[in-house]
């Protein structure tokens, strides 16, 4: 963390993140096979976002995203800014679209810097995932191609039968289970908490309970991955809007303020040399943002953490500093602590293991839903006013601390 | 198709640059090449014309003893794709000589389930095409 950057920004209050908020979320239905385009749906986030803030398309003035179009085939990003733009006939003065950021939520951040800028009041920010589809037809999502030498940082994998992000991130999670001692059957708990919260969520894909014994049957991917330990690909997108504090005091839904956003590099960005394998780049990002805001571990009502797979949930939950480090073992021993009625609910909509792999999008619109007491069977009781949110593991991680004003 | 007519998929080979080069061509003469610093003697890896220690250009790939050990590992009980064993090691090891240096590898020439942390590896390399692939098996722990 910069102490400096810190004291700073606290004492003159410079922290950019605090003139922002969320002013509306949307969600398109979530499948694991689509009847729309990829654009379509993503149309249908956006449409439902700017409803939800009381926006019209001529309101909304910058665009962002991640990672950006990339038309590979993969799903992975089936819709960028130009596309979106266009579709929309958006006038915008500001958008950006790229893969190259703090995780996922880098396109919350570089909205936060357009808007101190003075580029843009209303940005609408979209994730669009088609990876259900593109699996049934060309593209296994595999990390390698048969025929294709391997450019950029996966190149050093890439002989060695390294197919998919599970064997990739396998090897963080196996060290982490050596250095933790935690069990298979607490490891569980995550699985079995967030498909306990998919039951009472009506968009979510798989909505029956399993047990820990069905969770302990389910095939291993990759030493120590579980079937369920992975999120689901789905086709489906997410849209939230971030607006100018004084533009969303005068919208319809009360401002879901970001408090204090961690979005640092501090560390080795490397996929095979990242000095705390086993916590990943999350310590520091986390560090930072608890270093933008007055509030502490004890004061988050909710938490929405990052689950491509469930060990990534038990990491955020030390890093964020909710436990110790190696602690999260007795921290979601029998799953109460995570549950709905627990001290800290944990991913309450289902999270990207049963609700979809939404990649951290249906975080922050869950984040929201819980804010203003729209969750229905689900929602956590004694209106919940602050959400740690967080995405990615491996060298990329990214932080953000949501307040209901 | 029957089994026989399944052969096991090739390995995924990099794009080699100026800097890799000599990572994955020194195989030739059975060395494993990492780039160190010749002013404070820091290795480099992945390889980088610039030493982050001490801020030298004067970089250069050497020969290390090809001795390291596990750092951590996964056993793969998914098949990827048709042909691929359903079993097999995907590892970081790090280098003997400075154990912030990791070279991920397969682990080959024991039961997968054998393999445990910490345990002492040497590499060898296997041939494709125009490139040396270091592999590593497991060595008597000195």
């Amino acid at each position: 963390m910069d102490t400096a950057l810190s004291t700073e920004g606290k004492a003159m209050s410079r922290f950019a993140e605090k003139d922002t908020a969320i002013t509306g979320v949307g969600m398109s239905e979530v499948s694991r096979g689509a009847t729309k385009s990829a654009l379509a749906l993503t149309v249908d986030a956006a449409l439902q976002a700017m409803a939800d803030a009381g926006l019209e398309r001529s309101d909304i003035d910058g665009i962002a995203t991640w990672p950006g179009d990339r038309a590979d085939g993969s799903g992975f990003s089936a819709v960028g800014c130009a596309a979106l733009q266009d579709a929309m006939r958006l006038e915008v003065n500001w958008y950006a679209g790229g893969g190259e950021a703090p995780g996922q939520y880098g396109a919350v951040f570089n909205a936060i810097g357009a808007i101190a800028a003075g580029l843009c009041r209303n940005v609408l920010i979209f994730r669009t995932m088609y990876e259900a589809t593109a699996r049934k037809t060309a593209y296994a999502n595999s990390l390698l191609r048969a025929g294709e030498r391997q450019a950029g940082p996966f190149s050093w994998y890439a002989p060695y039968y390294t197919y998919a992000a599970a064997l990739q991130q396998a090897l963080y999670f196996n060290l982490y289970v050596h250095k933790s001692g935690i069990s298979p059957e607490q490891i569980g708990q995550i699985a079995v908490n967030q498909r306990r919260n998919a039951a009472l969520n009506p968009n979510a894909i798989y909505k029956t309970p399993i047990t820990i014994d069905e969770y302990l049957a389910s095939p291993i991917i990759a030493t120590p991955l579980h079937l369920y330990d992975c999120d689901v690909p789905i086709d489906g997108a997410a849209a939230i809007i971030v607006s100018r504090m004084d533009v969303a005091r005068n919208l319809r839904n009360p401002p879901v303020r970001i408090e204090a956003i961690g979005s640092s590099m501090r560390y080795r960005n490397s996929w095979t040399q990242l000095e705390a394998l086993d916590t990943q780049a999350q310590p520091k990002v986390a560090e930072m943002m608890w270093g933008r805001t007055d509030l502490k571990p004890g004061d988050v009502d909710i938490a929405q953490l990052y689950d491509g797979f469930s060990f990534h949930t038990i990491n955020w939950l030390e890093n964020f500093g909710f436990c110790e480090r190696y602690g999260a073992k007795d921290f979601i021993e029998g799953g109460k602590r995570i549950a709905l009625e627990g001290e800290l609910p944990v991913n309450t909509g289902g999270g990207a293991l049963s609700g979809g792999r939404l990649h951290a999008y249906g975080a922050v619109h869950e984040a929201c839903t819980q804010l203003w007491g729209r969750a229905g069977q689900r929602q956590v009781k004694g209106e919940p006013q602050v959400c740690a949110t967080s995405t990615s593991g491996g060298p990329l991680a990214g932080a953000m601390l949501l307040v209901r004003d | 198709m029957t089994d026989a007519e399944i052969s096991v998929p090739g390995r995924i080979l990099p794009v080699v640059d100026r800097d890799s080069e000599a990572f994955w061509t020194w195989g030739r003469k059975g060395r494993l090449a990492i780039h160190r610093c010749q002013e404070c003697a820091y290795y480099i890896h992945p390889p980088v014309p610039f030493c982050p220690k001490c801020e030298s250009r004067d970089v250069a790939p050497e020969a290390v003893s090809g001795r390291g050990n596990v750092v951590t590992f996964t056993v793969n009980h998914k098949q990827w794709v048709a042909g691929l064993p359903e079993r097999y090691v995907l590892a970081l090891v790090a280098i003997e000589e400075q154990d912030d240096v990791h070279i991920p590898c397969n682990i080959v020439g024991c039961d997968a389930q054998d393999v445990i942390f910490d345990m002492p590896v040497e590499v060898f390399f296997e041939p494709q095409e125009d490139l040396w692939i270091p592999l590593f098996r497991p060595r008597a722990r000195p």
